[in-house]
């Protein structure tokens, strides 16, 4: 037990404009579970891409059970014994639980599959992993969460794996799932697999891992911690005080801005709820107001946007936009009454990424560029202009294809769409995903520039300073719960990191 | 904020001309709209491939003019080779919008037959030249109807519903008919394809007025931009407010229309309401718009290029009847060219960022 199976040290990794990791060190024994903590950001997507062979580091050695190894490629990590669970399991719906447990590698003679040993072997793994119960016929596509993750494991073990890496496997499980995954792992670890789990769930850490490494820009700050015994204040304080330069604008004056009346309300949710995403959610934006929704991936935040924005049809409350009711799950009423969205993945659910940057800013506004549905195209053309130019935007050239845009630009494409939709709430998910540092900096004073305009914003991010930086007033919410409110003034990073980590009770 | 800086740099360095001359450029540039129709004429993505389809075609007539001389070059020939594409040039109008929009119209030519012989019935026919006409587009705009609500609302596969649709609408129009050729009694419908205006047939300028009206929806009308936006990228589309199902399924009324359309000039050339009409339209058509430039996956095509694969398809069939080549022939040929485009597309795209 005493030399690591793994031992990756001083790993580089660049991006264009982003060190996304910056000399980390991590080692790994037989048999552990070695826990992975850093906030969003902090590298550890980055970290598993290069242990499981998708990224090539640009510095650093990796030692796999005292030889220095490459990964060029995911076979190769595979080979070695490296497999690698992430959030969105990588399963074929279509195909049986066996089919999927040995994708690749199929029992096979001749070419012909040998169904019978297939089935065979699969429930073997499947009753080494103590679910017996899981049909190995059975089609992958048909099975809950929960079950598709132990499949996803069984194939893992498909293969002479010595080391999986679980990528937030908590997040979308419900707590009794999750005391089954932990039984799994400790038996997966008892016959000496290690295991590299990732979560934010402090509580989860505490009762599974064995050490824990934490991460912050790319660089490893702490290793070898004891996951039972070290202090929650420790962990926290070495994961926040990121040194990253947030560059946020000032927020106005409170005494000033706001003395002659109060500001009109713009939104209003009561008692919102989804079953299994959010329940009993009630917030109020007001014009010129930034409200910040801070939480991990499975508290709810996303959805309670795509709900206000009739994306999704909320089984109870209501949402009302300047004191009238909305029509639930109807983006088309969302969107006319003057509601804006820039969503998470702007790629594939904001951007015609085969259109010029022109028509993707004019896309919600046609209409008034029409008469009897006829296109006023000079109109058009100069107004993209005229938004593109005032957002700063590069290239300014209306003109120029959406695709060639770099991230921040692309974003900057989606608010000006709203812009010119004269849109009095804009919904921003995730606004600084995939931007990098200096077009981030502008993103905000956009934002906050907006609000100054009147506007209402309703803002998601799953980092921390960025919520506290921007925002006027703070949500947390935990497991679909608003959990605590606040001025943003009011909140320190730790105590967001404290709250929304804390993890559930009932485990 | 050195980040900032060197990507300032980095744009501009693109483009030569210093701060302020770069901001005239752009105002200069939205105003100037103007000049740059004429390359919009010919659909923003696909000008390339539309001069490189005009190619074959100035080589088709090439090799036309030398192989057939005495005939090739005749003025009778070129009417001729456009009567021949007028039917099939109205319903790849239609297609063009359903595929631009993310979906495929596999109904067509049944969808002509059945509004042919509805058209066609004893009773139609005894309402006069305006009862059978607008039975016809009715008919193919119903079908048409029938298709999208499946579709967007039934959430079913355009490809299951339309399939479906060429089954059913066929043996209704079998049903109908008794299988029997309806013969057209009034006199002003056979005119429709009788009456040359300056030795043109009247098809030709129904093709014609198709194609303006469907160039100038696709590409000045919110209706085109949106069609492009839902078949781009269906998601963002919706997310940004655009109504996608009611949309799509304006889409296929609209290639039902079509071939309501389609319906009365084949009926009037051939003077007959039949349930065989238009048997493998949806083929040609299909062909005709993925030759033109238009991505199967939706969202980019040109209008202009279809015509041209019509063009294209009508122009080799008639030079191979002009040198007494057999269809069997001609078909593997076109085969070949339908496989060439889609290469050249693959090719195309590749190289475009």
């Amino acid at each position: 037990m005493t030399s690591p199976l793994l031992a990756m040290s001083g790993i580089v990794k660049l991006f264009p404009g982003v060190r996304a990791l910056d000399g980390v060190d991590l080692d790994v024994r037989a048999g552990e579970v070695h826990c992975l903590l850093g906030q969003n950001g902090a590298g550890k997507s980055t970290l598993i891409k290069v242990l499981s062979g998708a990224h090539q580091p640009d510095a650093g050695s990796i030692r796999w059970d005292g030889d220095d190894v490459r990964l060029p490629t995911p076979i190769a990590a595979m080979r070695l014994g490296i497999a690698s669970i992430y959030q969105e399991l990588d399963l074929v719906d279509g195909l049986s639980v066996a089919e999927n447990v040995f994708l690749g590698h199929e029992h096979a003679r001749y070419g012909v599959v040998r169904r019978g040993d297939l089935h065979a072997a699969a429930t073997k793994l499947l009753h080494r992993l103590g679910h017996g119960e899981i049909p190995a016929r059975h089609e992958v596509g048909r099975l809950p969460t929960a079950g598709k993750q132990i499949v996803s494991i069984a194939r893992a073990l498909s293969h002479d794996t010595r080391l999986i890496v679980m990528d937030e496997p908590s997040a979308t499980l419900a707590h009794d799932e999750v005391a089954n995954l932990f039984r799994v792992i400790r038996e997966l670890t008892a016959s000496g697999v290690a295991v590299v789990y990732i979560s934010h769930r402090l509580e989860e850490i505490r009762e599974i891992g064995d050490r824990v490494t934490v991460l912050k820009d790319g660089r490893t700050v702490a290793t070898g911690l004891d996951a039972k015994t070290t202090p929650t204040p420790q962990i926290v304080s070495l994961m926040t005080g990121r040194s990253i330069e947030y560059v946020f604008p000032p927020r106005p004056d409170p005494t000033a801005g706001r003395r002659a009346q109060a500001p009109a309300l713009v939104l209003r949710v009561d008692g919102l709820a989804r079953r299994g995403e959010f329940e009993d959610v009630s917030f109020t934006v007001h014009a010129g107001e930034i409200v910040g929704l801070a939480g991990l991936v499975g508290s709810g935040r996303s959805e309670i946007l795509e709900t206000v924005y009739g994306a999704r049809k909320p089984h109870a409350g209501r949402v009302l936009f300047n004191q009238e009711p909305l029509r639930p799950g109807s983006v088309t009423a969302a969107v006319a009454a003057g509601i804006g969205l820039a969503p998470e993945e702007r790629k594939s659910q904001a951007l015609f990424l085969q259109q010029s940057i022109a028509h993707n800013v004019t896309a919600a506004a046609l209409p008034s560029y029409s008469r009897f549905g006829w296109l006023d195209r000079v109109r058009e053309l100069a107004d993209a202009g005229r938004q593109t130019r005032a957002l700063d935007l590069r290239p300014a050239d209306p003109r120029r294809g959406i695709r060639t845009l770099s991230g921040g630009n692309q974003q900057k494409a989606v608010v000006a769409r709203w812009l010119l939709k004269d849109c009095k709430l804009l919904l921003l998910d995730e606004p600084t995903r995939g931007v990098d540092i200096g077009a981030r900096a502008e993103l905000y004073g956009l934002i906050r520039r907006l609000a100054d305009s009147g506007v209402g914003v309703l803002l998601v991010s799953s980092e921390v300073p960025e919520v506290l930086g921007l925002a006027d007033r703070v949500l947390v919410l935990r497991e679909g719960r608003v959990v605590h409110r606040a001025d943003a003034r009011d909140l320190a990073e730790h105590d967001v990191l404290d709250l929304v980590m804390e993890g559930t009770h009932a485990i | 904020m050195p980040v900032l800086a060197s990507l300032r740099t980095g744009m501009s360095g693109q483009r030569r001309p210093p701060a302020d001359e770069h901001t005239r450029v752009e105002a200069a540039a939205a105003e100037a709209a103007q000049p740059q129709r004429r390359l919009v004429l010919l659909g923003a993505a696909g000008e390339a491939r539309s001069l490189g389809l005009i190619g074959v075609l100035v080589l088709l007539g090439i090799v036309g003019a030398v192989t057939a001389p005495a005939s090739f070059l005749t003025t009778s020939n070129l009417v001729n080779i456009l009567t021949t594409a007028s039917v099939i040039g109205v319903v790849t109008v239609g297609m063009t919008f359903v595929i631009i929009g993310g979906g495929i119209d596999l109904s067509v030519g049944a969808m002509i037959a059945l509004a042919s012989v509805w058209s066609t019935t004893l009773a139609t026919q005894s309402h006069g030249l305006g009862g059978m006409l607008f039975s016809a587009l009715l008919v193919g705009a119903g079908a048409g109807l029938v298709n999208g609500i499946l579709i967007s609302y039934g959430r079913l596969v355009p490809f299951i519903v339309t399939l479906a649709m060429l089954v059913s609408a066929r043996g209704l129009a079998e049903q109908l008919s008794n299988r029997r050729s309806q013969i057209v009694e009034v006199p002003s419908f056979a005119d429709i394809a009788l009456t040359r205006v300056l030795g043109v047939p009247m098809l030709v300028y129904i093709l014609a007025a198709v194609c303006v009206v469907g160039w100038l929806v696709l590409n000045r009308t919110t209706f085109g931009r949106r069609t492009f936006a839902i078949g781009g990228n269906p998601e963002a589309a919706r997310l940004a407010g655009i109504d996608v199902k009611r949309h799509t399924t304006l889409l296929y009324v609209l290639s039902g229309l079509c071939c309501g359309i389609a319906a009365i000039m084949l009926t009037a050339q051939t003077n007959t309401g039949a349930s065989t009409h238009g048997q493998l339209y949806e083929l040609d058509a299909i062909a005709a718009v993925i030759i033109g430039g238009t991505l199967l996956s939706g969202g980019r095509g040109s209008l202009v290029g279809s015509l041209l694969g019509v063009g294209v398809f009508t122009t080799i069939t008639n030079l191979f009847i002009l040198n007494n080549l057999s269809t069997p022939i001609q078909n593997i040929a076109k085969g070949a060219i339908i496989v060439a485009a889609v290469l050249l597309q693959l090719r195309s795209r590749a190289a475009s960022p």
